[in-house]
């Protein structure tokens, strides 16, 4: 059977390998957490798979529901974008652990500018040590943006690493990770979007060609 | 909110319907919504696309994914219930940019591009475009009423436009 974009080139092989950057990324990305809010951060082994981006925006609570997304542009060896997911209710709790301060006002889509920079700056932490893991394993160096956060329908957000995603392929590296701080859990996921250069440098310094 | 009598185009497809049918998309970003509506026939046609031009792209089998390809689909799907080209008028929404980047990189402006590419293609097709709201950094909603054309659009945290 022939297939087409990059989907089919993966195996569970594959997936294996992305899961094992994922989950040392995750671990990279609690400790690192835990230092900045001086809190225990815990996160398990994230799940790994490949959605359709027209079923993306279920994972996250459906296509109308508003999220936070904190996205980094990726450039060097490895160019494209990364974003990390959270609910709002999520970004409100986290907010308020790290800050001391429980959400006050009765709008739920109104985020103070502290929350924000909280929220931007978690973001931050997680994805760069996602990505250092990337970098480490692959060999490459990946220059990440600073963050951009936005708060909005989940649709609407995702329609931006989807479509850039689009481009090579109908599906979306989705990596869905649960993190607790103190006793708050709360789910996230991440989503890499390489270009196919460097989709195609993944995979060949994994050496899964 | 989804209502039992509306039908959902989801992302990077299309669908028609006659009246009293809804047409919805929900959470356009930097894709856009292209409305189409026959008046007489009361035939109505929505398309959420993600791109500007499938002719830039090698995976390009979605053909509802791109403005270029969407439309013309779009029009034959409306003519196979009853629409002729020569009464469909065009609504458009959507093309936001989401995250405030540097917009000096092109890839990074696909909103924008969005929404040119797809009036050039109504033009092409010489279907008038009678309302549209696109650009700013918000996502929207959006509804389609086959009985009337009525074009309703809903983003968070504001009030309820109709073009």
């Amino acid at each position: 059977m022939e297939k087409t974009g990059a989907e089919g080139l993966f195996s569970e092989m594959h997936l294996d390998i992305l899961k094992e950057i994922g989950s040392m990324g995750t671990a990279h990305a609690a400790t690192a957490l835990s230092k900045m809010i001086n809190k225990k951060v815990t996160m398990p082994v994230p799940n790994v798979s490949w959605v359709e981006f027209k079923n993306v925006a279920e994972f996250v609570g459906g296509a109308e529901n508003v999220i936070a997304g904190i996205l980094v542009t990726l450039s060097g060896n490895i160019q494209g974008m990364m974003m990390y997911l959270m609910d709002i209710d999520a970004a409100h709790d986290l907010a308020a652990i790290v800050v001391g301060q429980e959400h006050v006002s009765e709008e739920r889509y109104a985020f103070t500018e502290m929350e924000r920079s909280v929220i931007e700056e978690m973001g931050n932490i997680l994805v760069s040590s996602y990505l250092g893991s990337l970098a480490g394993l692959t060999n490459s160096q990946i220059k990440p943006s600073i963050p951009f956060v936005t708060i909005d329908m989940a649709n609407a957000i995702l329609s931006v690493p989807a479509s850039e995603f689009g481009k090579i392929a109908d599906k979306i590296l989705f990596i869905e990770s649960q993190m607790s701080i103190e006793n708050v859990k709360s789910s996230g996921c991440f989503i890499l979007v390489p270009n196919l250069h460097s989709f195609y440098r993944i995979i060949r310094s994994l050496g899964v060609e | 909110m989804v209502r039992a009598n509306m039908i959902v185009v989801g992302m990077a497809d299309l669908n028609v319907t006659k009246s009293p049918g809804i047409l919805t998309t929900l959470g356009l970003g930097s894709c856009i919504g292209i409305a189409l509506y026959d008046g007489i026939a009361k035939v109505a046609g929505l398309a959420h696309i993600m791109l500007p031009d499938s002719k830039a792209i090698q995976n390009n089998s979605n053909k509802a994914k791109f403005a270029d390809t969407a439309l013309v689909k779009l029009i034959a799907d409306m003519e196979r219930i009853g629409a002729n080209r020569r009464y469909l008028k065009a609504k458009i929404a959507g093309g936001a940019q989401m995250f405030a980047f540097n917009a000096t990189n092109d890839n990074l402006r696909v909103g924008d591009r969005n929404a040119e590419a797809t009036k050039r293609v109504l033009a092409v097709h010489g279907i008038p475009l009678v309302a549209s709201e696109t650009g700013d950094s918000f996502g929207r909603t959006v509804e389609l009423y086959a009985e009337d054309g009525r074009f309703v659009i809903k983003a968070i945290g504001q009030g309820i436009r109709t073009l």
